[in-house]
């Protein structure tokens, strides 16, 4: 669980992903698509932080802005205090063994004309000096990991199952011993019973290695399962952070309130007495979103306050955090 | 690999087999009488002497089956014979041309070299050029460099060889007078004056020929590297901390070759058939002139040949493509 004396692995502060919109015959610049606007959070070593929103909030383009696939448009992320978005090419590249990632879409991520060994195997040629042999039996030992056949090593990516294809990802993702992996919806493009073989992989890679996971996923039970903190994004801001417990309990934001009174129930008593907060309208677009609080278009709580000022992101209880008039108030 | 290589060559027998027939019936029926430019003050009977003479007396399936007799077994025997000085072919009937009554394929071996010097050269200049600026382009897209690329290759695929090869002559051997404006076949290298003037004579109708095909190559790969670049797997590539040259070289482009190579081989046999165009612009007396004069002549023997030529080429380079891919990607296996 939450340690807040734990080492803060990764700093994320005012991080802003923008793209750009263009128009007209010279392409001129008329706006900005807003797809993370100004997130602050930070991990700590060794726990899990869930990243959960709707979809097009965000939050893939929040991960792989973190591992700066992207270019930021603004912001600063720390890894074992080194800047990650200050760095050049050169350091970046040094800097990538211990950040990695493991993708949405395990068919598409992996190139299709390399073979298993070829793939899990690049990593090593590129950042050790491993020979042949060693090179080897490191794949080999990474395909055990995680619990690939070691026989399949010369085969391609279309040869296996989105499981296998996903076990293969997290195996490249691993060969470099990174200390932090973004898990972009590593389960969505997986069917429910393999999307539990590969979440139990993770969380015993975890524990084996000790690894820090942003774990991204629009899946609250699976979230749930395996995150220690969550973080709740909506429209490219973080509106609510917390531990999990007290968060699926008692979510405090009004949009966190809406998403999780969407999570069914197994038990059939307790889901006759469920009592859903339907959300009215659509999220409005990142390229023009509302003025004060960006969810002040469908908040059953809205209040005067909330379409003028944009609320801030501030620390209402130890260590949970929200971006919410409602609490701004009530703490001062 | 090998036994898809013979099965494919196997089956390319029916296929060519059928083809020749369709060339023959088509030039068969096409209208037009080889005696033609007879003048009228010859007799008809003379006329009907040489009707004889050049065999157009007997029904078509004879003529067809005495070509395949020609094609396929008089003609390779002579090349045995020129080739190792042999005499097996003597006595056997060649397939003759009706307009210089000269052996065919001594016509088209004549003809082949220069044909091949000019556009085959052209298309290997145009390829080279064409690769790194459609990788570049892509790469950079939107970029000025992709900007000027893909306004050039517009160009250059839009407008017609016979017309930029009249603005280079205009330009360059009327006003400026540096190169030649007619390509003189006669011409020997010999020593260093005749290579330098050798050169001199080709380097319009290769430009002319190499911009016609980079244009068109260049927009395939870059339209290809565009459509890889933009793939998941690429941002693992990125992700694994690879470097961009890797990333790019071995990642994207060997992805994207697969259909560059398609259009490269497919190519090929066109530079056999000649650029006809373009040899009667800058007077290159390649094969795709005479098949011009062959056609005009209704030189039956001549344009059957030529045309099949360029089926069976035609054949081969697709069987070479398909080959390609297998290199190309993995996941193509052929046994």
């Amino acid at each position: 669980m939450l340690d807040a004396t734990g080492k803060a692995l990764i700093e994320v502060s005012g991080l802003k992903m923008y793209f750009p919109i263009t128009a007209g015959v010279f392409r001129k610049h008329v706006g900005d698509v807003k797809a993370v606007d100004n997130v602050s959070f930070t991990i700590y070593e060794g726990e899990t932080l869930g990243l959960v929103g709707e979809s097009g909030c965000g939050k893939s383009t929040c991960g792989r802005a973190i591992l700066r696939l992207y270019e930021p448009t603004a912001g600063a992320v720390r890894i074992d205090s080194k800047d990650v978005l200050a760095a050049d090419a050169n350091t970046l590249r040094e800097m990538r063994p211990k950040m990695q990632m493991v993708f949405q879409d395990p068919q598409a991520s992996l190139n299709p004309r390399m073979t298993v060994a070829a793939i899990i195997g690049e990593p090593l040629d590129e950042h050790t000096s491993l020979s042949k042999k060693d090179k080897l039996a490191r794949i080999y030992e990474l395909m055990d990991q995680v619990g690939l056949n070691r026989d399949f090593a010369n085969r391609y990516p279309h040869e296996f199952s989105g499981g296998q294809r996903q076990r293969i990802g997290i195996a490249r993702a691993l060969a470099l011993n990174p200390k932090f992996i973004v898990c972009d919806e590593p389960i969505a493009a997986l069917d429910v019973s393999i999307q539990a073989q590969v979440v139990n992989l993770l969380e015993e890679l975890q524990d084996r290695l000790g690894l820090t996971y942003l774990f991204i996923s629009h899946d609250l039970s699976m979230v749930r399962h395996i995150a220690d903190r969550v973080a709740v994004m909506y429209l490219g801001q973080i509106i609510e952070l917390a531990p999990r417990d007290p968060l699926y309990l008692e979510p405090l934001h009004p949009y966190t309130q809406a998403l999780l009174s969407a999570v069914p129930e197994p038990d059939p008593e307790a889901e006759k007495s469920r009592r859903r907060i339907i959300l009215k309208g659509d999220v409005p677009s990142p390229a023009n979103p509302p003025k004060g609080c960006n969810f002040c278009t469908r908040c059953p709580k809205v209040m005067d306050i909330c379409r003028q000022i944009e609320p801030t992101f501030h620390e209402v209880q130890p260590g949970r955090y929200v971006a919410c008039h409602l609490y701004q108030e009530t703490a001062g | 690999m090998f036994t898809f290589t013979l099965r494919r060559l196997l089956i390319a027998i029916p296929t060519l087999l059928i083809i020749s027939l369709v060339i023959f019936l088509l030039l068969e029926a096409a209208p037009g009488d080889p005696l033609g430019e007879v003048p009228l003050t010859v007799p008809p009977e003379v006329k009907a002497r040489m009707r004889e003479a050049l065999g157009l007396n007997s029904p078509w399936y004879v003529r067809y089956l005495l070509w395949l007799k020609q094609f396929f077994w008089v003609e390779p025997v002579h090349l045995w014979d020129a080739l190792f000085g042999t005499s097996y072919g003597e006595g056997m009937q060649r397939v003759i041309s009706f307009q210089s009554r000269q052996p065919v394929m001594q016509i088209i071996a004549e003809r082949l070299p220069q044909t091949l010097i000019v556009v085959g050269l052209a298309y290997v200049v145009g390829v080279l050029i064409a690769l790194p600026i459609g990788i570049i382009s892509a790469y950079r897209q939107y970029s000025w460099f992709d900007n000027i690329g893909t306004f050039i290759s517009m160009i250059g695929f839009s407008v017609p060889t016979f017309f930029t090869g009249v603005v280079l002559i205009i330009v360059f051997a009327v006003k400026l007078q540096w190169f030649p404006s007619v390509y003189d076949t006669t011409l020997q290298v010999t020593d260093w004056a005749s290579f330098k003037a050798q050169i001199r004579q080709m380097v319009m109708p290769v430009t002319v020929l190499a911009l016609y095909n980079a244009a068109q190559i260049s927009r395939f790969m870059r339209a290809s590297m565009l459509d890889n670049l933009g793939q998941d797997y690429v941002r693992t590539a990125r992700a694994k901390g690879l470097t961009e040259k890797v990333v790019v070289l071995i990642h994207v482009l060997r992805n994207s070759l697969i259909p560059v190579v398609t259009v490269i081989a497919l190519g090929v046999p066109t530079i056999f058939g000649g650029a006809i165009i373009t040899e009667q612009v800058f007077k290159v007396n390649g094969l795709g002139q005479q098949l011009i004069l062959s056609i005009h002549a209704n030189d039956m023997p001549m344009v059957m040949t030529l045309t099949f030529i360029f089926a069976i080429l035609i054949v081969l380079f697709n069987l070479v493509a398909d080959l390609l891919y297998g290199i190309l990607d993995p996941r193509i296996r052929y046994d």
